[in-house]
């Protein structure tokens, strides 16, 4: 007979999903369960049934109001075997890869100014009503307005590359329907230099908040993970493409230079009866310890190199910290990210200045297959499409694994962990476990939105249950 | 000289009559009214904080589950608020921005819908929504054609 008591947290509004904890302790008021419930809505993949194939990188999109470009690419990429495009023009390629860093350029930019500096500059257990975007605002407007301009700017790029913020159609089966003309190209360079001042600033403003708070950051929600990303085949970080690698918490690869098409054969998705989500594991390991983490901690500890001179210096800094080793500590994650932040205006600088942008031989179509996988590094991690379709060019099946899924059993960790550490001895939701919890699902960057295949707000509701399942404490934070 | 008016439709049209922000702003990005600019997107971003600011006068439309029918045009101030992770603001929250960062002297307004089914993957606005969003976008134009936005309250038409 359970001897536990539980503690909940949920949310619920217009559309983003709900971010519900819950936490159960034992006669002694100890932690022994936590867990992190997101509604998953599968009804996409069923919605998408019947429908043409060329349509999909479009329909898609209606997936996320956060990443749709991530979306956009990653069915364009499994669209791209079904036409037998198995190599695309140069000028294709290019405008893809604009496209994306334009995205993890505007989402890093996002979450770092808007969802996480609050956090960093005011500290985890300042008022909520502090500690948010207009607090950030009032006492640093000049970081609050660098965190809009880059927002803006990588939005931009998107506009240019996908056509329109809602509902791009620029990556189509094949290739792209349209380049970069001279004008647009000259538009974003006149302001290259200030967003690469000020990705420098943010990256600085990450590294030093973590050196500074190592000690206090090492334990905070962190444990030993599997990591895994796509990774270029000279071992490069390669945020559009490549191969997939796994790691050990050490270091050690589980696999490397996997063709993603087979992803079925290394990756199992888990249903577990208490949510709706799936927990992705390494089928050579097992559901117990073959979870594994994805984003840019994964892919700042899975890859050899970064191929942008700064991004690398600041890479090597990074892994300095752990010895060389994979770093497990959790909010670690928002150094990483503003290393890509980095690396990603890098990528846009080089890619501005290739004349390719402007070419005209866009589309590349082959042998016809019934079959395709798309994967691309999403903001928030890996991110997988795939599709059959039948004889009349219908999609008869797609199955999608985004980001925030494959970090489900992560996220579930890190609440454990800042349950046990923080709640253990008191059965009560206080401010500072709920400020804590938060703090440690936002390191993540969690897309609920995606995740649960519906948009809108987050937020965020813990329940605390006693060992005969009684609810004995609530809070929300909207 | 004519204001500077920045009308942003939000809404996923994926979702049934929460197509009827973008819906907004599709009818009058043809209309190529002189002054106004026209921007469409899934949900309100910090972003649109430094647009706002460039204009006169900024309108949000959106759906809404429980205004009054057909729609509702009502200004919206500047208010703080936090969240906890959402990556969307709200219409309050882009014009505090606005004036926080940016100066910003622009009026806001809402034009809320009325719309009645949100069902996620639903294709197409209602019946009764199409025409909410009839009556709506023919007060919007005339109000946009007359730029008389001084002692606005609360309009609720039928």
């Amino acid at each position: 007979m359970s001897t536990s008591k539980r503690v909940i947290i949920e949310p619920v509004t217009r559309v983003e999903g709900h971010g519900r904890v819950s936490i159960l302790l034992d006669e002694n008021n100890n932690v022994t369960q936590a867990r992190l419930h997101i509604v998953e809505f599968r009804g996409f993949e069923r919605f998408i049934q019947g429908r043409a194939y060329w349509e999909v990188p479009v329909l898609v999109q209606r997936l996320c109001g956060i990443c749709p470009v991530s979306h956009h690419l990653g069915a364009a990429k499994a669209m791209d075997k079904i036409v037998g495009a198995d190599k695309l023009t140069p000028t294709a390629e290019k405008m893809r890869r604009l496209m994306h860093y334009g995205q993890m350029f505007q989402s890093h930019a996002l979450h770092f100014f808007h969802l996480c500096s609050p956090d960093l500059l005011f500290g985890f257990d300042a008022d909520p009503m502090i500690r948010n975007v207009i607090g950030v605002a009032r006492k640093y407007p000049d970081l609050a307005v660098q965190g809009v301009m880059m927002r803006k700017y990588g939005q931009e790029i998107i506009k240019a590359t996908a056509g329109k913020k809602i509902h791009g159609t620029g990556a189509i089966p094949g290739g792209i329907n349209k380049n970069l003309s001279i004008e647009e190209r000259d538009v974003f360079l006149k302001d290259i230099n200030q967003m690469m001042e000020w990705s420098r600033g943010a990256l600085k403003i990450a590294k030093d908040y973590t050196v500074a708070n190592l000690e206090k950051l090492k334990p905070f929600g962190s444990f030993d993970s599997n990591h895994l990303s796509l990774i270029r085949s000279d071992g490069a970080m390669d945020l559009y493409h490549g191969n997939l690698r796994a790691i050990t918490s050490d270091g050690k690869k589980i696999f490397d230079q996997v063709d993603y098409s087979k992803y079925l054969d290394y990756i199992v998705e888990e249903v577990k009866s208490w949510s709706y989500m799936k927990f992705p594991f390494i089928k050579s390991i097992g559901p117990e310890k073959g979870w594994y983490r994805v984003g840019p901690l994964a892919r700042v500890n899975t890859c050899d190199f970064i191929d942008t001179p700064e991004a690398e210096a600041a890479r090597k800094e990074f892994m300095a910290v752990t010895n060389g080793k994979p770093n497990n500590i959790t909010m670690a994650y928002h150094w990483a990210r503003m290393i890509e932040i980095l690396h990603s205006i890098e990528k846009i600088n080089e890619l501005l200045h290739d004349k390719d942008l402007q070419g005209t031989d866009l589309v590349v179509k082959g042998q016809k297959r019934y079959e395709g996988v798309g994967l691309i590094e999403a903001p928030r991690g890996t991110l997988f499409h795939h599709y059959k379709i039948n004889e009349n060019d219908q999609i008869t099946m797609a199955n999608l694994i985004v980001s925030t899924t494959n970090n489900n059993e992560p996220m579930n960790f890190a609440v454990r962990k800042v349950a046990q550490d923080h709640l253990s001895g008191v059965p009560k939701i206080t401010e500072g476990l709920l400020n804590h919890i938060e703090v440690a699902i936002r390191a993540y960057d969690p897309c609920l939105s995606c995740a649960t295949h519906a948009m809108g707000k987050m937020p965020l509701k813990v329940t605390l249950y006693d060992y005969q399942g009684n609810e004995i404490d609530s809070k929300t934070k909207d | 000289m004519a204001k500077k008016i920045l009308l942003i439709g939000f809404g996923n049209p994926a979702n049934g009559d929460d197509a009827l922000g973008p819906a907004i702003a599709e009818i009058f990005e043809q209309k190529n009214i002189p002054g106004l600019t026209v921007d469409c997107d899934y949900q309100l971003t910090v972003e649109d904080s430094s647009n706002a600011a460039e204009n006169d006068i900024v309108i949000f439309a959106d759906a809404s589950l429980n205004c009054n029918e057909p729609f509702n045009f009502e200004p919206v101030k500047a208010k703080e608020s936090g969240s906890f992770s959402s990556h969307s603001v709200e219409p309050c929250e882009v014009m505090a921005l606005a004036e926080k960062l940016f100066n910003s002297k622009a009026k806001g307004f809402i034009l809320a819908v009325r719309g009645y089914d949100f069902e996620q993957l639903k294709e197409g606005i209602s019946e009764k929504a199409k025409s909410n969003l009839e009556k709506a976008a023919g007060f919007l134009e005339k109000l946009l054609k007359n730029e008389n936005f001084e002692n606005i309250k609360v309009i609720s038409c039928s």
